[in-house]
């Protein structure tokens, strides 16, 4: 026992002194940082595309309102300060004063106006900004969001890549703005780098901003966002040296194989708000799911250790439910559903289920929405078997495949990964919703599940301004969808950032990428 | 040709439309989501709630009006992103080309000399090696040797962003760097092809009777296997080169890839994942026009070789 709190005293003594020793460190000027990055994004402009591939070059390119640090603390951004009033239905932004765009026009709060309601119309996060009403502007300083209802996703809304401000004078000009010229060339921005060439399926080179509103930031005179689709290739790239950051890498076996690496740091932090979950998700409808003893059946047999320690080779997080344990509202104690073969077995006796003369009691078929998750659908094929459910593994081409099957609630079972984008409101309630059972549409509610008081309490929960208050109806949430369980969480997708230790102060926050790199700095 | 391009365009077009799924349902997953109307909107601005063939036919109308229509993922003409990949990928396939038919011949005439001595045998090893081995495991796997443990070449890309000189040849010598593992790796799937076809041609050669004149008015070795028996060998190693450039060409897509190469295989693979239509029937039609005058440049070079060839 003490020996114990020794060690423990030691590590916490360890953990104070680093990072005192990082935030003491001072940072150096100039320099260019190579990050890796998976995929070409379709643009740049994240007020109108979401996605975390716009999203790294959009949080540079274009400044939000507020920004949060690494304890999910809203901090000021392009707005120095903010007030909530009349029940939390007007929020007042005082705007930074000095602050201009790249082509040199001064940021006013008709370009906030502009912005957010270019946002509420062609943003897909239609939840974000649903209850604003208006936006007033008394002064070129002062934006006042008038709301419907009180709105405790809204911090998070004007953060990150999801509310970025953009200039009325370009992207005002009467062009559908999802499809302006300047979304890829010549983008005027408001944040920390300027664009200096986007070659879609090559690179994307930013230059740091001189008259950028924060004073000697950012640090890094350049970075190149080079797009590298191969794993390998960007795995090889950062053991040699030739990239210095990837985020968002995934893949348990390059994770554990860079850990190895001593000129490079490999992470999990900063993922908590993107907040990626895989699952295994029911159809709740039609067919054998649609009976909750079999889900809970399916749900003992499947052991999540297994799939943390020998498919996530110990990288991923346990995920109990819908929300990421990164999440304040994260609740844990909630039905785990260890693994328990015999009770599943005798869930499905119970219910009736017969095992014929071949030990199986019926058919399931299972889905995976991309290769990453082909190992969870074998491995529960074989989970299955043992309760008496034989399941077919149905492989898709490719993404629009699986997306139109799953969609049209042509499936059983579906592996999927699904994220949570900071506020429940914006990526969880369409989950569970019953207004959001729509067909055809991907990640809306395709398990087609339906309990008006979950409805009721997200209702409640979207509205409520008191945290604590807030925090009890999503614990109420949580446990009522583990007792019915339209989708069995497993673990969260293990996302990583992989860096140089010639990197200092990489975006360590809740929104990992989607965050301004103006404290980003190369050491010598 | 015309014809040709034609049935390219309708075939392509309607194998294309049997793929599941459409670009609305990529751009919902680019974008973590989408809700109801967005997608009925995407969908109609894209024209693809029309009925099949009006989509068929309005598409055959604008290619023939030399207009490639837009990318619906990336928004800008087809045309445009065509031509900014297409040198890279011309680079790429025609270094590697050459550079398989000529390690090719050398290795055939080497085997050649000793048909069925060790060293022709480790020559048809080597090369059938290169010929089975998967491309994107050979990519990867010469990665490892040549940018990790010898880091001699970098991973990936065409070119190195941060050299700020403007010597050509700095540039030159920047790409030439970058070209050299993507060319091997493509090359290297069709070594043995030339070199069994270019062996067992020189071994036909070898016995002919003009050969034999020429050993006997006791030319040089040199000369009667280069000038005289690997001439009139060469003709099916190149018609063969004139076939398989359409195999080069997809294998492009594979080596791009691995290695990044900014070139219409990387572009092609992303429109196949992202239902791009338009990009991966433009794609298509340039790669048939590629092969065309592929083969037409074979036929010229066969002309060279045989005076007797008639075109």
């Amino acid at each position: 026992m003490k020996k114990h709190f020794l060690k423990t005293l030691l590590l916490t003594a360890t953990l104070i002194f680093t990072s005192l020793g990082v935030s003491f460190a001072e940072p150096k000027k100039g320099g260019t940082l190579i990050a890796a990055v998976g995929n070409s994004p379709r643009h740049l402009n994240p007020a109108v595309q979401s996605g975390i591939v716009t999203g790294f070059p959009g949080a540079q390119l274009f400044a939000t309102p507020i920004r949060y640090d690494n304890n999910w603390e809203p901090q000021p951004y392009l707005a120095e300060s903010w007030e909530i009033s009349d029940g939390g239905k007007t929020v007042r932004l005082n705007l930074v004063k000095d602050a201009v765009f790249h082509d040199g026009v001064p940021i006013k709060s008709s370009d906030v106006k502009f912005s957010l309601e270019t946002i509420k119309k062609n943003h897909p996060f239609k939840t974000m900004f649903a209850p604003v009403v208006s936006v007033e502007t008394p002064d070129e300083h002062t934006a006042i969001l008038k709301l419907s209802s009180p709105h405790p996703a809204l911090m998070l809304a004007m953060s990150s890549q999801l509310m970025a401000i953009i200039p009325e004078h370009v992207y005002g000009d009467g062009q559908d703005p999802k499809t302006h010229p300047q979304n890829s060339e010549n983008v005027v921005g408001s944040g920390p780098f300027k664009l200096v060439e986007f070659k879609s399926g090559e690179h994307i080179i930013l230059e740091r901003f001189d008259d950028f509103f924060i004073d000697g930031r950012p640090y890094l005179d350049k970075m190149v966002l080079k797009i590298i689709k191969d794993p390998a290739t960007r795995t090889i790239g950062l053991e040699n040296g030739e990239i210095d950051f990837y985020a968002f890498e995934n893949v348990a076996r390059n994770i554990v194989r860079l850990k190895k690496n001593d000129n490079l740091t490999v992470t999990p932090d900063g993922y908590a708000a993107i907040g990626p979950i895989d699952w295994l998700a029911f159809n709740t409808k039609n067919g054998k799911t649609a009976d909750v003893n079999v889900r809970r059946a399916i749900a003992y047999a499947i052991d999540r250790n297994f799939i943390l320690k020998a498919i996530m080779l110990g990288v991923a997080d346990e995920a109990r439910t819908g929300i990421h344990p990164g999440s304040p509202y994260y609740e844990p104690n909630v039905e785990p559903y260890n693994l328990d073969i015999d009770k599943a077995n005798k869930i499905l006796d119970d219910a009736g289920y017969k095992k014929g003369s071949d030990g199986m009691r019926f058919g399931l078929t299972v889905d995976f929405g991309w290769p990453g998750l082909k190992p969870n659908a074998e491995y529960t094929k074989a989970a299955l078997k043992k309760i008496g459910i034989d399941v077919t593994v149905r492989a898709s081409a490719d993404f629009p495949t699986w997306a139109k099957t799953v969609s049209n609630h042509d499936f059983d079972l579906t592996w999927d990964t699904v994220f949570n984008w900071g506020d429940p409101v914006i990526g969880v309630h369409r989950t569970y919703q019953t207004s959001n059972i729509k067909k055809g549409v991907i990640w809306s509610n395709t398990q087609q599940y339906s309990n008006p008081k979950v409805d009721a309490i997200m209702d409640k929960a979207g509205v409520e301004n008191n945290m604590d208050k807030r925090k009890a109806l999503y614990s109420e949430l949580q446990k009522m969808l583990a007792n019915d369980l339209p989708v069995y969480w497993t673990n969260t997708l293990p996302y990583h950032t992989i860096y140089s230790k010639k990197v200092g102060n990489p975006p360590m926050g809740i929104w990992a990428t989607s965050s301004p790199m103006d404290m980003t700095y190369i050491k010598d | 040709m015309l014809l040709v391009l034609l049935v390219v365009v309708v075939l392509n077009f309607f194998m294309l439309h049997l793929a599941p799924g459409d670009i609305a349902d990529t751009i919902a997953q680019t974008m973590g989501g989408a809700d109801e109307q967005d997608m009925a909107e995407l969908r109609k601005q894209y024209g693809l709630d029309q009925p099949f063939f009006i989509q068929l036919l309005n598409y055959v109308v604008k290619v023939a009006l030399l207009d490639f229509g837009h990318s619906h993922f990336y928004n800008l003409p087809v045309f445009d992103l065509i031509m900014e990949r297409f040198p890279a990928t011309l680079l790429l396939v025609f270094s590697a080309q050459i550079l398989s038919i000529f390690v090719g011949i050398l290795l055939g005439v080497y085997a050649a000399q000793n048909p069925n001595g060790l060293s022709s045998l480790f020559v048809n090893m080597f090369s059938l090696f290169g010929y089975a081995a998967p491309v994107f495991w050979t990519g990867i796997l010469l990665l490892i040797a040549f940018s990790l443990h010898v880091p001699i070449f970098p991973v990936s890309g065409m070119r190195d962003i941060t050299i700020e000189s403007s010597n050509f040849f700095v540039h030159f010598f920047d790409v030439l760097r970058h070209l050299f593992l993507p060319m091997i790796t493509l090359a290297s799937i069709f070594f043995a092809y030339y070199s069994r076809l270019c062996r067992a041609s020189m071994l036909e050669v070898l016995g002919a009777d003009f050969v034999r004149t020429a050993k006997a008015k006791g030319l040089s070795k040199k000369d009667v296997l280069l000038k005289h028996a690997l001439k009139n060998s060469l003709s099916p190693v190149i018609t063969f080169a004139g076939l398989s450039f359409s195999a080069v060409v997809s294998g492009a897509i594979l080596v791009e890839t691995v290695y990044s190469w900014p070139g219409l295989g990387t572009l092609a693979f992303n429109s196949i994942i992202s239902r791009d239509t338009p990009v991966l029937l433009g794609i298509l039609i340039f790669s048939t026009l590629m092969v065309t005058v592929g083969n037409l440049l074979t036929d010229l070079t066969l002309k060279a070789l045989d005076p007797r060839i008639k075109i």
